[in-house]
């Protein structure tokens, strides 16, 4: 059995501020239809990794891999057109708009010949792309003022998932939400792994990342500590891992 | 029953209040007036002639708004474009004086929006600074001295022209407010200006240019009030460096009324327009009722911040 190309994959990522190292010597692959988590201690690094891989920073050595072929972003709009989609924690949605030209924001669909904005079209596709990912709102057209924490969450994921054709970030996608809420995110996220896309999620709930990943990737002040199946861990180790207390 | 409660809870007393407010006003004054001329099509005619300015000038601070930014320079530029294009067309052909009018409004808008976008400065600030430096500008062009415009062409198109039956006014008005509709609901153009002004972070992160966006609505509002100076020189046959002073709030008021949000993501062109149709008939009735400058002034004070007041009142259940 081969193993097949990842879809991400960093090489010895270093990344400094001005002479402050941020991240040092980082590797990871990504494989689609996958699940790994980030996790850390805030100041881990955590978030300066997802902005290099979003585009936003670009390392100050190693390699960016996309199936195979290296890549230097120079901004998050190029990172974008490669099929690599982020979901902040702070959604990045505008609220007084409907739930349609969020879902196509910076990115909306025009008809000919005079170039107008293609509402029905954009409306459609919406509804449809919430149905599938079974999250419940009351209309495409709805304005996203409307909508509750968990429902504007799922716009933002089902968002990405439209666009993404390789790779989601999730950035703490849960951080503002209640119980419930949480869960059916969690759901949607889980139901990505089926449309072949890599996902890498930052999240502090380590009930939520051993729900929800595959493997665990540990970064302790822009060290990486490890990588673990999460099969094969448990939150003993986990822990003692990004702490660095040994019991 | 629980639908026709949720129909009462999503009907928006700011959206609605520019329809209400319009005909209200329109039949106070119709039913009080009827004697003294409001009603007659001359009037009303009138009434839509003398707001052409600054109706063309609130479609372009919808675009500002709804991008979350201001623009107080406005009433400066009608007086710098009117002056450029009458002292312009004092010495070259009518096109020259026409480009130095829209030209002095384009240009001193690209002004404000350079300072705002890549300088990164407040807009509030920038064109609070812009209006003043203007109007002493407009005041030092010409020593104080209004200049007659007697090209009968540009006053045809400018002013008392029709175009078949349609007076040369409305006809521009029509224009601005049509193709600003157009632009503002229906193109990717209108939907990036009001994404920026919602959330300029996700406008940011979505790929589309804040800076630019901000950089093109100062531009279009600097443009709008150049032609409004042009309309104003037309119809006066002068130049004057007092043209647009009063502007100032009649705008605004006209747009906050008409259902714009001041701090962005949300506005209406139509609703601008009979904004400004109400401050015109506001201006027109209390004239025919025959109160004093004063009275006028403190009357229409008064509906417009009950207007702003029932537009602006947080309505978060």
């Amino acid at each position: 059995m081969t193993q097949p190309t990842p879809v991400l994959s960093l090489t010895n990522i270093h990344k400094a501020f001005d002479g402050v190292i941020a991240i040092q010597d980082f590797s990871l692959d990504l494989f689609p239809g996958e699940i790994v988590a980030l996790v850390g201690d805030n100041g881990a690094g955590k978030s300066t990794l997802i902005k290099m891989i979003s585009g936003v920073y670009s390392p100050t050595s190693g390699t960016v891999a996309l199936d195979g072929e290296k890549v230097s972003f120079a901004d998050a709009s190029s990172a974008r057109n490669r099929g690599i989609e982020v979901v902040y924690q702070d959604l990045a949605l505008a609220d007084q708009q409907p739930v349609f030209m969020n879902m196509f924001l910076g990115r909306e669909l025009t008809k000919p010949p005079f170039g107008l904005l293609d509402k029905e079209r954009m409306r459609r596709e919406s509804q449809a792309l919430v149905d599938e990912l079974d999250v419940r709102i009351p209309s495409a057209s709805s304005t996203i003022r409307d909508l509750s924490g968990g429902q504007r969450q799922g716009i933002a994921i089902a968002r990405a998932t439209h666009w993404a054709s390789k790779l989601i970030l999730l950035d703490e996608p849960t951080a503002a939400l209640g119980v419930a809420e949480t869960a059916r995110v969690e759901q949607l996220v889980a139901s990505l792994r089926e449309r072949n896309l890599a996902i890498l999620i930052i999240s502090h709930s380590l009930d939520q990342v051993f729900t929800l990943s595959d493997r665990i990737c540990v970064l302790r002040r822009g060290e990486q500590i490890g990588i673990r199946k999460t099969a094969e861990t448990d939150k003993n180790e986990i822990v003692s891992m990004i702490t660095g207390v040994h019991k | 029953m629980t639908m026709a409660i949720q129909k009462l809870k999503s009907f928006d007393l700011q959206q609605s209040v520019i329809y209400i407010g319009f005909v209200a006003i329109f039949l106070f004054f119709a039913l009080t007036l009827h004697g003294d001329g409001f009603l007659t099509s001359r009037n009303l005619t009138n009434i839509v002639l003398q707001t052409a300015p600054a109706t063309i000038m609130a479609v372009g601070l919808v675009f500002a708004l709804s991008a979350g930014e201001i623009d107080l320079s406005f009433g400066s530029v009608v007086a710098v474009s009117s002056l450029s294009a009458a002292v312009a067309m004092q010495h070259f052909p009518m096109a020259v004086g026409i480009l130095a009018g829209l030209g002095a409004g384009a240009g001193i808008g690209a002004f404000n929006g350079v300072m705002v976008a890549y300088v990164r400065l407040p807009s509030f600030l920038v064109t609070l600074a812009t209006m003043g430096l203007f109007a002493g500008i407009a005041r030092s062009m010409t020593d104080l001295r209004s200049i007659p415009v007697l090209n009968e062409t540009f006053t045809g198109i400018f002013g008392s022209g029709k175009l078949f039956t349609v007076p040369s006014l409305v006809f521009w008005t029509a224009v601005v407010v049509g193709l600003g509709h157009l632009v503002y609901r229906n193109t990717r153009f209108g939907a990036h200006v009001l994404a920026v002004g919602d959330n300029a972070r996700a406008a940011q992160v979505s790929g589309i240019s804040v800076a630019r966006v901000r950089l093109y609505v100062l531009t279009l509002c600097g443009s709008c009030a150049g032609l409004a100076g042009l309309l104003y020189a037309g119809r006066l046959q002068a130049a004057k460096y007092t043209l647009g002073e009063s502007d100032l709030m009649t705008v605004i008021a006209a747009v906050i009324v008409g259902g714009t949000a001041l701090n962005g993501g949300k506005g209406s062109i139509i609703g601008a327009l009979l904004g400004s149709l109400m401050m015109g008939m506001l201006n027109n009735g209390l004239i025919l009722m025959g109160l004093a400058v004063s009275d006028q002034m403190i009357v229409r004070g008064l509906i417009i911040l009950l207007a702003v007041a029932i537009s602006l009142r947080d309505t978060s259940r």
